[in-house]
């Protein structure tokens, strides 16, 4: 039935069937590609939604009053639903921190580095390993520090040192140090 | 088989018969006597606002009225809990107006003394929804003469006529008269409760919040008649109700326009497609119609028999 | 498929054909809907409905997947769940929830042109028997869809509709209640009955695709039907559905969407009910409770029953709101006329429209507050549709004196339909008529 079609065109009008066919097959194109790319806009929205929503992205930053941190104590507080450790090092701590010389470590960092000018005794880190991802020791009042004096993940044998860095065990880079911001003397911005 | 379904048939449409000639007599012989709340209650007053029409966009200015409308009088009883105050950004204030705003507010958010583990309050963040002004619907009761202020978030959502309706009642409160008593007796006010003829049972338990003029001292200087406080804050519960209202209509007209283009196209592609097929049918050649009578012509003027 | 002159499935490319020896769904498709499907070639746009009915399934089970990734299925929870997480904070929440509730209606508005089409076509006849009954089953299991979908966002719509149909199965007697409370999970609506609601919302709807599956492979035996309600004779007769159908039915589709995108963007709660933004509350009922509109003809029956007659008067409702869906399974016995098409049926026609009519008053009825006259225009109104289908339509069909047909669709298409009456000059006899089987 096509080949009638076909037959039935080809022996009437040629040179009006030779600009049918690039009219016909443009309107073709056209109006496929443009349902093509409606359907790549509409199926936008099923893949933005999965993206965090306003209400995850609000608590986004946290603020904590650091006040009642002494010297050599720590606290765990919860940002983005995970652990941070905000440490006030004691000076022998500091000074320990940075004896180590850069060598050393498997991933380099100087405990400046890691600190905000002027406030190197505050080591703010996530609580988090870095090997795969359980919360270490020593943040508390009597928990195990490891034998570097810092944290000491019990899961895997992952020992870091007063400044947080890794040092001994499977972990490959130091606890992580968040975005922060002093707002003021006594108050944290983490996030 | 046909003549049970068709006696079934029968015996429903006779059912039906007998309900309705019943209830027909019934009402004549016995008419129910209209309702006051039929006869007084009135359709809502007639609102323009700025998000109104498909290309209805907010009036931020008027919003931010609204919201010192709301903050100074109705939030004092009404809960907005489905609004955080992050989302106050959507009325054109900046991080610190809003950070000001949450810590200010005058009901605290409930939480736990992180020392004792009491419940205690505590000042609100932007992460924070707007905190009911009550503990619980109890509280809410108590303190209202048994009626429960609704929550306002969707409130311009959940009623009939919208924020027409809540511009209405805001400014619909006025007092009945004898004659009107009189006649509807059943409609008289109730002691505790107010007379407002927007209001589907006609007395309502919230008692006039917009009383006077200048109850609430605009920060952009507009002169707050209960008019404009009324129209005001009518706004901003629309914007609390459909926050994403700018969106949808700018992501509409888009969309719209371009579904437009794709039926205009697809339409041509599809007459193109079957121009070909209308053709194929046509009988084509010496069987064709018009050829037909051609030939026919031409044999009879030469004298051919059939 | 059943068709001789059918196009079979040739493919071109080593990769297409590697496929094709190993799992022939390309084959499958080609000759389902590609160019390999003859239809006639004389169908009019009343014939679009199905695909369109199709692209609306997919478009609720494509929202409907994303939006339960965020919906919290918790009766404290529920109502915050879509009315903050879903409309304000998750990305493109808002359309993804509106584009869902609306989908539902415009699922349901194609849904009943369908049907429409198929009872003034005739395309409930032989032998499209099965597929017609398949299509009364994906009906059903929409209703039950739609109504659990309604129920999850725990609005006082949502709450009170939901006590109000699983009260229907406490009319029955004797097993009524305990149908009743054991469908809940309780005594009341409650967290047992929503969590089972959203487990069974989402699953219905791949039971819907299946058996929209089942109703296409019947349709395709027989292949499609057509205006005239005449057999398809030969190849002059059909096109393939590629290109023609596909044309047709993808730039009627994007009418469709634009109306449907409209009424998503511009007036998302026009079909909707504002009590449902309410959240439910068990201990005040809403002044007026109503389903969904789709739902509204079907409630005017229920509520028509206003008399105890041997058996009560709420038992009646139901068993004639139940009774007025299942009666259509028994449409191709009860219209016994071997004249498929109202077209050619001047009788049958004029019901059609009288039908038609009567279920926009009973929708009316349905949806409206209660009055006296509304009651009593309802029960008429349902009085008809049972006397339509179960006397009406009977006695027609065997009394009725149809129009000639046209002798084949191609010579209704050559000299127009309106003037298939007479063909090419000469009265049919009787041949072409479609007959049972």
């Amino acid at each position: 039935m096509a080949t009638q079609a076909s037959s039935a065109e080809g022996s009437q009008d040629i040179s009006a069937n030779e600009g049918g066919v690039r009219r016909r097959d443009f309107l073709n194109v056209a109006a496929v590609s443009f349902a093509g790319v409606g359907t790549v806009v509409a199926l936008a929205p099923l893949f933005v939604q999965m993206a965090p929503s306003r209400d995850v992205l609000a608590l986004a930053s946290t603020e904590v009053d650091i006040s009642k941190i002494k010297p050599g104590q720590g606290i765990k507080v919860s940002w983005r639903k995970q652990p941070v450790f905000i440490r006030n090092l004691l000076p022998q701590e500091i000074a320990q921190a940075n004896a180590v010389p850069l060598s050393e470590l498997r991933d380099p960092q100087s405990l400046a580095e890691r600190t905000k000018p002027g406030k190197q005794n505050w080591l703010i880190t996530l609580g988090v390993c870095t090997h795969l991802g359980c919360v270490p020791l020593g943040i508390g009042e009597g928990e195990n520090r490891g034998p570097f004096g810092g944290y000491f993940c019990p899961c895997h044998g992952s020992a870091y040192d007063t400044a947080g860095r890794i040092r001994a065990g499977p972990a490959p880079l130091n606890l992580q140090v968040p975005d922060y911001k002093f707002t003021s003397p006594t108050m944290v911005e983490i996030g | 088989m046909r003549f049970i379904l068709g006696l079934i048939g029968v015996v429903f449409a006779a059912i039906l018969l007998i309900s309705m000639i019943g209830g027909l007599a019934t009402h004549f012989q016995t008419p129910a006597a209209a309702l006051a709340a039929e006869k007084l209650h009135e359709e809502p007053k007639h609102l323009r606002l700025a998000s109104d029409g498909p290309f209805g966009k907010f009036d931020k200015q008027q919003l931010q009225r609204g919201f010192q409308v709301y903050s100074e009088v109705c939030s004092a009883c009404h809960s907005m809990n489905l609004v955080a105050f992050h989302d106050l950004e959507g009325l054109g204030y900046n991080e610190a107006e809003i950070k000001k705003i949450a810590s200010d507010w005058k009901t605290q958010v409930p939480s736990i003394n992180p020392d004792t583990g009491e419940a205690t309050g505590r000042k609100a963040l932007p992460s924070d929804n707007f905190p009911s002004p009550f503990a619980n619907e109890t509280a809410a009761r108590a303190a209202n003469n048994n009626a429960l202020p609704p929550d306002l978030s969707l409130i311009t959502k959940a009623r009939e006529g919208g924020a027409a309706y809540v511009y209405s009642l805001l400014t619909g409160y006025h007092n009945q008269t004898p004659a009107l008593v009189k006649q509807y007796p059943d409609a008289k006010t109730p002691p505790g409760l107010h007379y407002n003829p927007y209001f589907a049972n006609l007395n309502i338990a919230m008692p006039p919040p917009l009383t006077s003029n200048g109850q609430v001292s605009y920060a952009d200087g507009t002169p707050a008649t209960v008019d404009q406080m009324a129209k005001d804050v009518s706004a901003f519960l629309v914007w609390t109700a459909e926050p994403n209202l700018e969106s949808r209509h700018a992501a509409g007209i888009a969309v719209a326009i371009f579904l437009l283009f794709a039926t205009i196209l697809g339409y041509l592609a599809y007459r193109q497609t079957w121009y070909e097929a209308k053709r194929a049918v046509r009988v084509t050649g010496p069987l064709e119609p018009e050829n037909q009578a051609k030939s026919r012509k031409a044999k009879a003027k030469s004298g051919i028999a059939g | 498929m059943s068709f001789s002159w059918a196009r079979q499935y040739e493919p071109k490319h080593p990769f297409m054909r590697w496929i094709d020896q190993r799992l022939p769904l390309p084959r499958l498709v080609y000759g389902a809907i590609g160019g390999g499907y003859p239809v006639p070639r004389n169908l009019n746009y009343w014939w679009n409905f199905g695909v369109l009915a199709g692209i609306f399934l997919t478009i609720q089970i494509v929202t409907g997947i994303v939006l339960a990734m965020h919906y919290y299925s918790s009766v404290d929870g529920a109502f915050n769940s879509v009315n903050k997480l879903i409309m304000r904070d998750v990305n493109a929440g808002w359309l993804l929830r509106y584009a869902h509730m609306n989908g539902a209606s415009f699922f349901f508005i194609v849904t009943y042109i369908h049907i429409f089409r198929g009872l003034y076509y005739g395309s409930y006849k032989a032998p499209r028997e099965l597929v017609w009954m398949l299509g009364l089953v994906i009906y059903l299991l929409m209703m039950a869809t739609a109504f659990m979908g309604y129920v999850l966002p725990w609005g006082q719509m949502s709450y009170w509709g939901a006590q109000v149909i699983t009260g229907f199965f406490s009319a029955f007697p004797l097993i009524g209640e305990p149908l009743r409370v054991w469908l809940l999970g309780g005594y009341a609506p409650d967290q047992a009955a929503l969590t089972r609601f959203f487990s069974l919302h989402y699953l219905l709807p791949f039971v819907i695709a299946a058996v929209v599956i089942l109703h296409i492979w019947a349709l395709h035996i027989p292949g499609s039907s057509n205006p005239t309600g005449v057999d398809v004779k030969d190849e002059r007769d059909t096109l393939p559905f590629h290109p023609f159908y596909t044309a047709k039915d993808g730039w009627f589709a994007a009418a469709v969407l634009l109306v449907y995108a409209l009424v998503t963007y511009f007036a998302p709660n026009y079909l909707g009910h504002p009590d449902n933004y309410i959240p439910a509350n068990p201990l005040a009922t809403p002044a007026h409770i109503v389903p969904e509109w789709y739902f509204w003809p079907f409630y005017a029956i229920l509520r028509s029953f206003t008399v105890d007659f041997i058996i009560p008067a709420k038992l009646w409702g139901v068993l004639a709101m139940f009774g007025s869906i299942l009666l259509l399974f028994f449409l191709p016995w009860l219209d016994k006329s071997p004249v498929r098409s109202g077209s050619y049926r001047p009788v049958f026609k004029r019901f059609f429209w009288l039908l038609v009519i009567d279920i926009v008053i009973l929708g009316y009825v349905g949806g409206a507050p209660i009055s006296w006259w509304r009651t009593a225009l309802g029960q008429a109104a349902a009085a008809y549709y049972f006397i339509h289908f179960l006397v009406i339509l009977p006695l027609v069909s065997a009394f009725e004196t149809p129009d000639p047909l046209p002798s084949s669709i191609r010579e209704s298409v050559l000299h127009g339909e309106k003037a298939e009456a007479a063909p090419a000059g000469q009265a049919p006899r009787g041949g072409s008529v479609a007959t049972a089987g």
